[in-house]
């Protein structure tokens, strides 16, 4: 587990000497995962421990938003007069953007023929 | 009582207490999510920061002091991105297969949730410093405050929208799938990454490893495109 985590936090700081260095206008984790996948693409092979460290971490990746949430929470004021409207704006954009991109990625799937509706279950429970 | 609030005084400025709040509130949550067979109004986070918010209001706890403690959970989110990687590796063929439909899917995507939210915000009459913060709300909050800071919105207002997007997104993704017919779990995902970013990619790996590897794709590749497309969207649209 030790060697999974230097592993994820020296591609997180690689990612953000890279993003400083460049100045990319992406937050250093995400460079930090092009790099972890670069690496692992290259030759180093998913060790049982990485696999297992990861799984963990995204298992539980619910959790890692709860500081932030609650930092909204303590916040809503900034919303200010115009509240509702935008809660509700929020709401309707992103459902659009939902059922567009979702059903562009399934029409354009089902077009080519890359469309694997049946083996895409992965035998997990129903959501 | 006064040794009651001595203890609470001492415990009160150190991180142990908030990082343990948190750590509770969440393993509550998330045993109200598995009772509700996981039904997607029950989200964890939703249901974690309720619990957290609650109980700063009834003890009076400001942010900063909570954060103290919670800021320990919070810097997991940089390593969990890198995580990302992993699943993405296991899934290569099937990804590298839907290579096509994911570049379309997220070029149509990234500029309907721009678009959308821009158009919307003005046909519901919000005054220009709303529309410019709303605009970066499908990025990731790091990426989306940033935007936010060059086109001259207000980044705490951002990020609220940001994650409010994202438990939107986490909430409705599953009923709105269900009622498009979509069973293409790759799709499912991919939209529930690039629409509302890592709360949607967590709801994504709770519901299928599938659509947890398109979600992280998907808010990679959407945080990028969103800091591209914000800038031209705004100067087009907004006047």
């Amino acid at each position: 587990m030790l060697a999974a985590l230097a592993t994820l936090l020296v591609c997180q700081l690689a990612g953000e000497v890279i993003v400083r260095a460049v100045s990319l206008p992406l937050p250093g984790p995400v460079v930090g995962m092009a790099l972890l996948f670069v690496l692992m693409l290259a030759r180093a092979p998913i060790t049982k421990e990485i696999g297992a460290t990861t799984d963990t971490l995204l298992k539980h990746l619910s959790l890692l938003f709860v500081p932030a949430g609650v930092g909204v929470v303590q916040n809503l004021t900034v919303l200010g007069h115009e509240g509702l409207r935008l809660i509700l704006v929020v709401v309707l954009a992103t459902v659009i953007t939902l059922a567009v991109t979702a059903l562009t990625f399934e029409y354009l799937a089902r077009f080519l023929g890359v469309d694997e509706s049946a083996a895409d279950h992965d035998g997990t429970r129903e959501p | 009582m006064s040794d009651f609030v001595k203890l609470w005084v001492y415990l009160s400025g150190s991180p142990l207490l908030w990082l343990t709040a948190t750590l509770v509130a969440y393993v509550i949550a998330d045993a109200i999510a598995v009772a509700c067979k996981r039904h997607p109004l029950a989200n964890p986070v939703l249901i974690a920061v309720i619990l957290v918010a609650a109980i700063l209001l009834a003890t009076g706890t400001e942010y900063p002091t909570y954060f103290a403690g919670a800021q320990f959970v919070h810097f997991l989110l940089g390593p969990a991105t890198v995580a990302l990687a992993v699943p993405l590796i296991r899934y290569l063929p099937h990804v590298k297969r839907t290579a096509v439909p994911m570049a379309v899917a997220l070029v149509v995507g990234s500029f309907t949730a721009v678009v959308s939210v821009v158009l919307l915000a003005q046909a519901f009459g919000l005054d220009r410093a709303s529309t410019l913060a709303l605009a970066p709300k499908s990025s990731t909050a790091a990426i989306a405050m940033g935007i936010a800071d060059k086109i001259g919105a207000d980044p705490a207002l951002t990020a609220v929208l940001v994650i409010l997007t994202g438990i939107t997104g986490a909430i409705v993704v599953t009923p709105l799938m269900n009622a498009l017919r979509l069973k293409n779990y790759a799709a499912r995902g991919f939209a529930a990454g690039l629409a509302s970013h890592g709360i949607g990619t967590a709801r994504a790996f709770q519901v299928s490893p599938i659509a947890g590897t398109f979600a992280g794709i998907a808010l990679g590749l959407n945080g990028l495109l969103t800091a591209l497309l914000v800038p031209v969207v705004i100067a087009w649209l907004v006047k």
